[in-house]
């Protein structure tokens, strides 16, 4: 929805904060104002342009200012705390310093930000990847089992509470290192919302359709290939989604304990090194992962859900 | 043998509901014969759609015994294929997929692929359906949705066609057309039709039968009444038939004097 917004989001220009605002804003409203006559003076469809760039203007104003607001109000508390909060000058001019060499390795302690991120994303890879493994085949089997679901029921709104990182101690127990245990905090909270979103998704696949399939009496497998799997899609994509973005959450707290490389224990890193530029940065990028992530899965979501069935 | 292709005897069908036991169908006894178009109708809840899906083997009766072709109604098959409500394409698949899907299912022992082919793209341009072959069933009118219903049911060469109220969701010229494009195919393929409908016009228009409900709960058969007008019928001329008009003015005397919508029962 807001793609726009992230381009001038992640370098930001190292000026005041005022300026830096008025440099992202001015290119735009430049180039809204160059095309609206250009594409007046062409001869071909001499409105759609002008038009475009009319929308252009009247989605990315409103997203401009809503940045700019943000931005005032951190140089604002930056000024009233007297500077132990950096000023978003100060960080803009540390973040392109920082992104301008995002994989350096010296020693395990200290990596570059890039090094940091793409550990934290295997981590997350991982562990969802083993919960989708795991709670999506669940999800299906509770879902079209009466005893199942009652069987399971109960445990799952259990343990679905739990924060994750209470799982932790049991991880580092049992794997007996760091990043198994953080993989394995991933694991529990990516896999109750996969296995939920699954089984109400193979409960509500409509009657009629399974009707269809009895009249034209179908095998298992056409109506497991056909029928159930395509109908439960989007709804699995929202259990996808969901725990994607959990563990993306849970992940930064995971780091913090359990340390190594990744980006919640750089932060945590940050902190005792009191380098607070750092820590705001990091906010900045954990942010622009998770909205991208989501993004992307809203994508793929979109693709796979079809019309409803009422006419 | 062939006045009781469809048999019905002493059907009843009651559903567990919170407050008890329903009794929607009562002792109902029915006769269809082979190549009959026989349309059921009676007012909303009366069960007549319960009735289809009985025959159809979706469901099973409380009570009573259902025959086809002398053989005990067991579950659903494609013998008996249906034409829903809703249509119920899949939306995932093309209007042909929907199609493949049941042609595969009961010719694929017998038939090689170009065959099964050939039957899928000849039952959607039964409907006229040929150029949509491709298209998936939201980019598709409601009425052409329906026919790939029909296209569907018909594919699979079924001894029985039953239609739970095919044309109710549609507009008046849509369904006037797909009723006339019904006459045709039924004519051509002599299938035995039963037929949910609602509507008056519709039930005179195509059936040889009409089976008139009684309002539920507890709904019985009223009336069966003939409609002895010849074959190939035509809307426009019939519209001042007197075996038409006899019969039209039979199910309204029977809809909507005797068994006007009253008893707020359900």
């Amino acid at each position: 929805m807001n793609t726009h917004i992230l381009s001038p989001t992640a370098p930001l220009p190292a000026h005041d904060s005022v300026e830096a605002v008025a440099e992202v804003t001015l290119p735009l409203a430049g180039h809204a104002a160059h095309a609206v006559p250009k594409a007046g003076a062409s001869a071909g469809p001499p409105g759609k342009l002008a038009l475009k760039a009319q929308e252009l203007v009247k989605s990315a104003v409103p997203q401009l200012l809503g940045l700019a607001l943000l931005v005032l109000a951190w140089a604002g508390i930056s000024m009233a705390t007297g500077g132990s909060i950096p000023t978003p000058g100060a960080t803009g001019e540390q973040a392109i310093a920082l992104f301008s060499d995002p994989f350096y390795r010296n020693g395990p302690n200290d990596q570059g930000v890039g090094w940091n991120v793409l550990a934290s994303l295997e981590r997350v890879a991982i562990g969802f990847g083993l919960a989708a493994l795991v709670g999506i085949p669940a999800g299906f089997l509770i879902g079209r089992f009466r005893f199942l679901s009652r069987m399971f029921n109960p445990i799952i709104s259990l343990l679905k509470p739990v924060s994750p990182l209470a799982w932790l101690p049991i991880g580092l127990l049992v794997f007996k290192g760091a990043n198994p245990a953080a993989i394995w905090t991933i694991f529990i909270c990516s896999i109750w919302p996969m296995v939920i979103n699954t089984a109400i998704g193979v409960q509500r696949v409509p009657q009629d359709y399974m009707n269809v399939a009895r009249v034209l009496n179908l095998s298992e497998w056409k109506i497991a290939t056909r029928i159930l799997l395509p109908s439960v899609l989007p709804y699995m994509l929202t259990g996808v989604r969901l725990a994607v973005g959990t563990a993306w959450l849970v992940i930064v707290a995971a780091e913090m304990l359990t340390g190594g490389v990744g980006i919640g224990f750089w932060v945590w890193d940050e902190w005792n090194n009191l380098n607070v530029m750092n820590i705001i940065i990091a906010i900045g990028v954990i942010g622009i992962v998770g909205l991208a992530l989501e993004l992307l899965l809203v994508q793929v979501a979109k693709a796979f859900t079809y019309e409803e069935v009422k006419s | 043998m062939s006045d009781r292709f469809i048999e019905l005897q002493g059907i009843s069908q009651s559903f567990k509901t919170a407050k008890g036991l329903f009794l929607a169908l009562e002792n109902i006894d029915l006769r269809i014969a082979k190549g009959d178009f026989v349309a059921l109708i009676g007012h909303s809840g009366c069960g007549k759609s319960t009735l289809l899906n009985l025959i159809a083997g979706l469901t099973t009766p409380s009570s009573g015994v259902l025959l086809c072709a002398n053989r005990e109604i067991q579950g659903p098959s494609p013998e008996r294929a249906v034409v829903f409500q809703n249509h119920s394409l899949l939306p995932w698949l093309s209007c042909y997929e929907n199609v493949h899907l049941a042609v595969e299912r009961v010719f694929s022992q017998k038939e090689s692929k170009a065959q099964l082919k050939e039957r899928s793209d000849a039952a959607l341009a039964l409907v006229g359906l040929g150029h949509a072959r491709d298209k998936r069933p939201g980019e598709i009118s409601g009425g052409m949705k329906q026919r790939v219903g029909i296209a569907r049911a018909l594919s699979m060469e079924p001894r029985v066609l039953l239609m739970d109220e095919p044309f109710g969701a549609l507009d008046a010229l849509t369904r006037a057309k797909l009723q006339d494009e019904l006459l045709e195919i039924v004519a051509r393929t002599r299938s035995t039709v039963v037929m949910v409908t609602h509507d008056v016009d519709e039930a005179v228009l195509l059936s040889d039968k009409i089976v008139m409900m009684t309002n539920g709960p507890a709904a019985r058969i009223g009336e069966v009444l003939s409609v002895d007008i010849a074959r190939p019928r035509r809307r426009v001329e019939l519209a001042s038939d007197p075996e038409y008009l006899r019969c039209r003015q039979a199910v309204m005397d029977f809809l909507y004097t005797r068994q006007s919508h009253v008893e707020k029962a359900a």
